[in-house]
């Protein structure tokens, strides 16, 4: 194949240093004399940092004095910077589509030790790049216009934050939360280090003013089950589960929850540690008031009898009958805040949660110590009477660990040191024990909270805990639970026995959190939580225009960053609001109407409904406004008359000869060349096979 | 299914009750086994412990011969029995194929019998794991004749066959499940024994032996403690260590344990039908038949009744994970 470009191509190529980021391992100066010699390249440098002004500077004047066409920058990867390089083509008066970026960063010179290799590498990346080009045509981006509505996904301190910040912002949010009540975990919590402020008493002031917001649409279980379109406008589907209960007759007494006769473990609010009604809210200050009906235990739908909340409920607003409603609404911006799960302790059963009755999770400590939760704030054994003469508090539990999770979940020593406190501050004669690694307080008070509880008489042994057994081996450990650990820092194995052990559980993604990422089409890492745009600059956009995501659901953290990252979210999508329109890639796909054989193929596969059919010319036609260029139906025409804008085939096949430069045969009658020089390393060389 | 069989030498001395219950049972569940032809010794801890290199070539011997039997379909699956042998066995495979230098050397030691062999050709099992991932709990319950209703087991896996777990086998080397699944399936009542995974001592006896009857002492209690009336192993050294000693460790510090110790082979063979002779029962130390004679026709009805109703006021137990292997019980 042999591809012209349509006139005379005049093309500038820029051959990056990066420092020595690429220069280390990539014979820039090579590279750039090499391609200098290449068709249709007029000039060809090399320079330190090209994304620099002086950089820039280079391409424009080289734009207006030698009269280039066509520009390659090979550099970093296009996400970084060829948003940069193509403002310079544009300042000089070059339609920007007219440039492409090869990345010989990433995907060369960070990849590889070997210099002769890499540089090889480079050249054919930059040959690609160089064909390519010559074939790209001026193209104009399209507006979009944003539609002013968000959707913010998850109702914990995250979502509560940014729907507020837009809400008074002026603009409007949907809040779908999937629990009856928004408040996600910190609900649960009773205190909050460092400064002990109490959870509820910050957080529900936020929640009612959620609740009664004019700008707020709140959507509490309720879920997301389809999302459609791209930034600006996106068409969302939600289903609002059945509470069976009428909204506009209850007026949240809890007449229902007193006399309903059936009570279940409560595992999510409660965290297994207390009881709820199977009519319920989860917690007094639960917003929205309504309760709701757990159809899997209510002994009317079991048993077909029962119906006590009906009879009793003075506004009549039990409603048996009520079916899960399907509400669909256009928003421009959604935020994922999705928050988090706590490392399951039964996992870990050497650790004995489960197994003995006496060691607890940290949630459920959490509920313990809550004056509002099931032992109304008095710590005590599971047989819910014996105060504990001596606790245990084992640090990192699925956290630090190869065999569960690798990262450090940030927040538990942090709360660690919060129960020792409140131990000591309820049971002043109980002994304490920390069992760490480290001690990680970064954070704003943080370090001096726990030189507070060191004063306050906390015993901090510095090991991860072998196990936690009821197997006595010693005098003093009858009846007890043992705390085997390799205390590090005297070298020696203690056996601490305790009355109480609490697991610090570590922060691990929610165990959805695959389904939806993939239900908004964005990503998430290895550990499932959502990927960010860049893990320093943009870290609450994501690689889809439109997705941001917010507090733990990005990775764990404290409620201090958790607001911080909410409002970071508000605040971008706030500004794409404001902007009223963005501009999208002009990648559209358009169908040669003179060549279109009219067989339909693409009408049905586009995932958009962009592609329509005229029966009177028997031809289809792509409705740009709806398409998304992904390219399903350019590559699925039998005729090959559907070329995708900044795709075309010529584009991509020039590339590709580009790219194979060194072993392609009579591409242009030149003879291949290949000069490499010996490599130190053992890498396959390239042969080449004589024609 | 054809298994390659490498009993060891404790199977044919000291554990001959493990051996001729391990070929009962596998009878019943149609695991056919083909003994590995002129096996050697595993070198137990001591020749790793001295000469390492001699050690693997030792073990590296057995896996030559093993390789050799050409097993219909099942590849070369080799099982063992005993926990050392498939510790030295995993531990061969596992370090020949990380380094190819140690397989050189030990394969230039197996060149001067005629034998060689390439690591990861032949796949070492546990008896134990075999049951529970290949054969599976459901078959194991069609077998049940006599179930082990009222029988209080403690379930001790010991130290070697768990970790270091080369082949990922158990989710849990930590605290295992797989053979409490087992025995619940028998119908027995399987206590939480706390320390099943705590080292019995192993040759410990020889080398220091007020340390190592302190060890056993901690698994007799341990388990007395839980009421258990029989505690099931699966190695022959811990099988040996429990019930040979255990009349020495009530001398040694003045208590009274009478807590026999059998394989799960044998209490497998137990439930299927089989006589306590065909099973080996009768050679252990520690008289096991007043214990079996507790075994009751019925399953027990008070077990249940007390767990559903804690005391008043008491706030509720999480339960445990349910085991994931093996399927239903
Ligand atoms: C025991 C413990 C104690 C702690 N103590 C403190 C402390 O003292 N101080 C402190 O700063 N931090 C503390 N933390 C950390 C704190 O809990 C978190 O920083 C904070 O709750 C994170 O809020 P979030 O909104 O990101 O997530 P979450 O609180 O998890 O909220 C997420 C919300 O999204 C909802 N949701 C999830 N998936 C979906 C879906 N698919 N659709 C709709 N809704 C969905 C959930 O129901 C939930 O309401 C503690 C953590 C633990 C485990
Ligand atoms: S009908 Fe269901 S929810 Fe209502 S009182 Fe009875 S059990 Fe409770
Ligand atoms: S914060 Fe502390 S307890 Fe939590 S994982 Fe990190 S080091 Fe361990």
């Amino acid at each position: 194949m042999n591809h012209k470009p349509m006139e005379e191509a005049r093309i500038g190529v820029y051959v990056c240093h990066c420092g020595t980021n690429i220069a280390k391992t990539v014979d820039v100066a090579e590279v750039a004399r090499w391609v200098g010699e290449q068709e249709n390249v007029v000039v060809a440098r090399d320079y330190k940092f090209m994304c620099s002004s002086l950089g820039q500077d280079l391409i424009e004047s080289d734009i207006k004095e030698r009269g280039l066409t066509r520009i390659v920058v090979a550099a970093c990867s296009p996400h970084m910077h060829e948003k940069t390089f193509r403002g310079a083509c544009q300042r000089a008066g070059l339609n920007p589509y007219m440039f492409e970026m090869a990345n010989i960063r990433e995907h060369d010179s960070w990849a590889t030790d070997d210099r002769a290799a890499a540089t090889q590498k480079a050249k054919a990346l930059v040959e690609g790049a160089v064909r390519r080009v010559a074939h790209h045509t001026p193209l104009e981006p399209l507006p979009v216009e944003i539609n002013p509505n968000t959707l913010v996904v998850g109702g914990g301190i995250a979502g509560i934050t940014t729907a507020l910040e837009l809400a008074n912002a002026g603009y409007h949010v949907y809040l779908v939360e999937r629990e009856p009540s928004i408040g996600g975990h910190m609900a649960q919590l009773d205190k909050t280090f460092p400064t002990l402020d109490c959870s509820a008493c910050i957080l529900t002031p936020k929640m009612v003013e959620v609740g009664q917001h004019p700008n707020i649409t709140l959507l509490s279980y309720s879920e997301v089950e389809k999302v459609e379109g791209y930034i600006g406008n996106f068409t969302i589907t939600v289903r609002k589960k059945a509470r069976y209960i009428n909204e506009e007759l209850c007026t949240g007494c809890g007449i229902c929850e007193e006399k309903c006769p059936k009570r279940v473990v409560d595992h999510v609010f409660e965290a297994g540690l207390g009881y709820r009604k199977v009519v319920y809210r989860p917690f007094p200050q639960a917003v929205p008031k309504y309760p709701v009906i757990d159809r899997e235990n209510c002994t009317y739908f079991l048993r077909g009898k029962c119906r006590a909340c009906q009879i009793f409920c003075p506004t009549k607003a039990i409603d048996f009958e009520q079916e899960d409603e399907i509400i669909t609404f256009q928003v421009g911006n959604i935020v994922l805040a999705t928050g988090y799960d706590l490392f399951d302790a039964r996992r870990i059963p050497q650790y004995g949660y489960g197994r003995l009755a006496n060691v607890f999770t940290s949630m459920e400590f959490e509920r313990m110590v809550n004056a509002a939760g099931p032992t109304g704030g008095k710590i005590v054994l599971r047989d819910g009477v014996t105060e504990p003469k001596s606790v245990a508090i084992i640090h990192c539990v699925g956290s630090r660990d190869k065999n569960y999770h690798e990262y450090c979940s940030k927040v538990c020593c942090m709360y660690s040191l919060k129960f020792a406190h409140l131990v000591h501050e309820r049971l002043p004669d109980a002994e304490v024990y920390n069992f760490y690694i480290d001690i990680r307080a970064p954070g704003k008070g943080y370090e001096e909270f726990y030189h507070r509880l060191l004063h306050e008489g906390t015993h901090f042994i510095r090991g991860r805990v072998a196990e936690v057994t009821d197997a006595a081996r010693q005098p003093g450990e009858e009846g007890k639970l043992i705390v085997q650990v390799e205390d590090t820092l005297i070298g020696k194995q203690r056996r601490i026995p305790v009355d109480m052990v609490i697991l610090s559980a570590g922060l691990e993604a929610r165990h959805d959190s695959r389904e939806v990422s993939q239900l908004f089409k964005m990503g998430c890492d290895f550990d499932g939580f959502f990927v960010e745009r860049h893990p320093k600059l943009d870290p609450v956009a994501t690689m889809t225009e439109g997705i941001f995501i917010a507090g733990c659901a990005q990775g764990p953290k404290d409620i201090p960053d958790t607001v911080a990252q909410g409002a970071a979210a508000a605040a971008r999508v706030a500004g794409l609001i404001h902007l009223g329109t963005v501009m999208m890639e002009p990648v559209r796909a358009y169908i040669h109407e003179e060549l279109c054989s009219g067989c339909r193929i693409c009408n049905t596969l586009c995932p958009y409904n962009a592609i329509v059919f005229h029966e009177d010319r028997q031809v289809s036609e792509v409705i740009t406004a709806l398409c998304q260029g992904c390219g399903t139906c350019v590559a699925a025409c039998p005729s090959g008359v559907i070329s995708g804008a900044h795709f075309t085939n010529e584009q991509i096949m020039s590339q590709i000869e580009g790219v194979l430069w060194d072993v392609r045969r009579n591409g242009n009658g030149k003879q291949p060349t290949v000069n490499i020089q010996q490599s130190t390393a053992n890498v396959q060389q390239p042969t080449v096979n004589e024609p | 299914m054809k298994y390659g069989y490498y009993p060891g030498c404790s199977l044919e001395k000291n554990a001959r009750a493990y051996h001729e219950s391990a070929l009962v049972v596998a009878k019943r569940l149609g695991i056919e086994f083909e003994e590995t032809p002129d096996w050697n010794c595993c070198g137990a801890t001591e020749y790793f412990a001295i000469n390492a290199l001699a050690g693997y070539a030792l073990v590296g011997r057995n896996l030559a011969l093993a390789a050799r039997q050409k097993l219909n379909g099942q590849g070369n699956q080799l099982v063992a029995p005993c926990s050392a042998c498939f510790l030295n066995l995993s531990k061969t495979d596992h370090y020949m194929a990380e380094s190819p230098e140690l397989a050189e050397k030990v394969n230039s030691a197996l060149a001067a019998g005629g034998l060689s062999y390439e690591p990861g050709s032949v796949r070492v099992r546990h008896l134990l794991d075999v049951i529970v991932d290949d054969i599976g709990y459901m078959t194991v319950a069609e077998q049940v004749r006599k179930p082990l209703y009222g029988l209080r087991v403690a379930p001790y896996y010991g130290c070697l066959v768990v970790r270091p777990d080369y082949q990922h086998i158990h989710d849990e080397p930590e605290y295992p499940l797989c053979m409490d699944g087992l025995l619940k399936v028998l119908g027995a009542e399987v206590v939480d024994y706390p320390v099943k995974t705590h080292c019995c001592g192993g040759h410990m006896t020889q080398i220091s032996e007020e340390t190592a009857l302190e060890m056993i002492r901690r698994l007799l209690k341990s388990a007395a403690d839980y009421r258990a009336d029989v505690i099931v192993t699966l190695c022959p050294m811990c099988q040996l260590n429990l019930d040979a000693y255990q009349e020495q460790v009530n001398k040694h510090f003045g208590a009274d344990y009478h807590i026999p110790v059998l394989y799960f082979t044998q209490l497998m063979g137990l439930a299927f039908g089989a006589s306590p002779k065909e099973v080996g029962i009768g050679k252990e130390f520690v008289d096991a038949r007043p214990a079996l004679a507790k075994i009751q026709e019925e399953p027990p009805q008070n077990a249940k009744q007390k767990r559903s109703r804690p005391p008043k006021g008491a706030l509720p137990m999480p339960s445990m994970l349910s085991h994931h292997k093996g399927g239903g019980q």
